[in-house]
């Protein structure tokens, strides 16, 4: 167990080392200099000489990008050029939208996937599979930003239940802020949510022909014992891998859905830092992601490990 | 079952034939023109002078999403094209040769596979200009480690066969083996990936351009009308009601038609679905 841990730590670093010469490679690769870009073509000489000098424009790329990574390792992620804040405050803010955004899309895509899922294999063959898997091949081909809209069309402008976009803060109150948060969750769970229950419905048909089942069967187990307690927990491996990749989809996919629902949080605040040139913000936040889809495929790695242990030896 | 397979194969092939032959007809004619603004006919609802109604700029609807249809079909073909004739040579070199070629291959997919697409193509358009190309080069980057994946896996399990145990006997070269026999036998795998990225690229290529960043106007997009129904779905919903249906009515398509070829050609996944 020690040997694979330590294997899947040590690819989790590389992998983070490699990422972000790749980020910093990409942003030095901006054509002009960064510091004129970001400042637009009326800054001064000495505004754009100050800001170069802030985002250690001025050494070699190597000593520049040891400067970088060396900041990001101590949490110092640098100023925002224009919100003229830390970046790191700037990130816990937004984070305080995304990640509960995140996490309620989750729990709502996995909420919905595993019964449809449990219920379409248990049914198999039958109009009740026929019926919910057709709704699921349905649902992978939405796009999770046209469902928003029709979201927003049925649940804002027409039955006026949940606002339409804009997002009142935590200290507003936590039902009205969870409020904000609904649709948006439910836009990017749907299609998520669609995904998933096909591969529970899969994981669960091959998991339903093997002969442990027959046996709790035949030992006259209830059905529904043999489906949650045998079926369901060894399904889960791939149901709990295809979690955690659906977890760098729902970051990437804030991006889209919270500039639809006007949502302030990180995946608006990478795309307006795009389009505004704030290149500090944009190298940072996405270290940010990609540090955390890394961290969670490791968690995932590690978790069915845990499940499985032949998977430990085979590392 | 054989029935039913061939049942989401023949749907798949029909809807996604109807949605390449609505862009290319496109090519030669439209109800109207794409590029005039009538600004009498603006916001019309669906009716029989204008099916799918008019747009804010009194544009006909139908129209675009035939035009779009073009340019989505274009961006998301030479994005798979790129992942295929990138990922798919990378993947058999690496299954030939295994030991270090094998291993940095994997760590360097576990690195694309790091970024999540959308962002890594927000940041590619956004750094090199918003357009269709750059948004082709976008998806198409990420496209390369999925299908050397697939080609890798596929080669790893033809490898140790006896026909090619026979080939090598017979003096063959790796590359020799790799473009008569492996070559052939996983090219069903890539086919049904091929179709899977397809979809993908259709829907990323929307989310792109939704965000301003994929074809820019007055060439038509889907994701773009999507854009610009949004402030407007009060007064006119059907600007977003029917390019987001062309949207999954196309994706629905090619999954159909990746799942009817999956199941035509491997009948053990069809016992999973």
């Amino acid at each position: 167990m020690t040997a694979y841990l330590a294997k899947r730590l040590a690819i989790a670093a590389i992998t983070l080392a490699l990422a972000s010469v790749v980020v910093f490679a990409m942003l030095e690769i901006v054509p002009g200099d960064p510091a004129r870009v970001m400042l637009g073509m009326n800054a001064s000489e000495t505004q754009v000489a100050q800001l170069r000098q802030q985002m250690g424009l001025d050494g070699g790329p190597v000593q520049r990008y040891l400067h970088w990574a060396g900041n990001l390792l101590s949490l110092d992620f640098g100023r925002s050029y224009t919100y003229s804040v830390p970046v790191i405050d700037l990130v816990t803010e937004r984070l305080a939208v995304s990640l509960p955004l995140a996490l309620i899309a989750l729990a709502l895509s996995t909420a919905i996937a595993i019964p449809v899922g449990l219920y379409a294999a248990s049914r198999r063959g039958k109009t009740g599979d026929v019926i919910s898997m057709g709704a699921a091949q349905l649902g992978v081909a939405v796009p999770n930003f046209w469902f928003a809209l029709l979201l927003v069309y049925l649940f804002a402008v027409w039955l006026r239940w949940l606002p339409a976009g804009g997002f009142p803060g935590w200290g507003a109150g936590i039902w009205p802020a969870l409020k904000a948060l609904l649709l948006p969750a439910l836009a990017l769970a749907l299609p998520q949510a669609a995904i998933l229950a096909r591969v529970t419905r899969s994981a669960l048909v091959d998991v339903l022909s093997e002969d442990y089942i027959r046996t709790a069967r035949a030992k006259g187990m209830p059905w529904r014992r043999v489906l949650w307690g045998h079926a369901l927990r060894n399904a889960l491996i791939p149901v709990v891998t295809i979690m955690g990749l659906q977890f760098a989809f729902l970051l990437a996919g804030t991006i889209i859905i919270e500039n639809v629902f006007y949502l302030p949080g990180l995946g608006r605040l990478i795309f307006q830092a795009i389009t505004q040139r704030d290149l500090i913000v944009v190298e940072s936040v996405v270290m940010l992601l990609v540090a955390t889809v890394i961290a969670v495929n490791l968690i995932v790695d590690l978790s069915y490990a845990l499940v499985d242990p032949r998977l430990r030896s085979r590392a | 079952m054989k029935a039913l397979a061939n049942r989401s194969l023949l749907a798949g092939c029909l809807i996604t034939g109807l949605v390449a032959l609505m862009a290319l007809v496109s090519f030669l004619w439209t109800p109207y023109d794409v590029t005039k603004l009538v600004v009498a006919d603006r916001t019309q609802a669906p009716s029989l002078i204008h099916w799918f109604g008019t747009d804010h700029f009194g544009r006909d609807i139908a129209s675009m999403i035939m035009v779009g249809a073009r340019n989505s079909i274009a961006v998301a073909l030479v994005a798979v094209g790129i992942g295929m004739g990138i990922g798919v040579p990378l993947g058999l070199f690496a299954a030939a040769r295994g030991g270090l070629a094998d291993e940095a291959l994997m760590r360097l997919n576990d690195l694309v596979f790091a970024f999540p697409a959308l962002l890594s193509a927000i940041m590619i358009t956004a750094i090199f200009g918003p357009g269709a190309i750059n948004a082709i080069i976008a998806i198409g980057i990420f496209n390369v480690p999925v299908f050397a994946r697939v080609a890798r896996a596929g080669a790893l399990s033809v490898w140790p066969r006896e026909f090619i145990l026979a080939a090598r006997a017979a003096g063959k070269s790796q590359t020799l083996i790799t473009v008569e026999h492996i070559l052939p036998n996983i090219a069903n795998q890539l086919l049904v990936q091929g179709t899977i990225q397809f979809a993908l690229g259709i829907l990323a290529e929307a989310g792109l351009s939704y965000l301003g960043l994929g074809a820019q106007p007055p060439m038509p997009s889907w994701g773009r009308m999507l854009f610009d129904a949004q402030t407007r779905m009060t007064v006119a919903p059907w600007m977003a009601l029917f390019p987001g249906m062309a949207i999954v009515i196309t994706v629905l398509g090619l999954n159909l038609l990746g799942d009817g070829i999956a199941d035509l050609l491997d009948p053990k996944s069809r016992r999973r679905r």
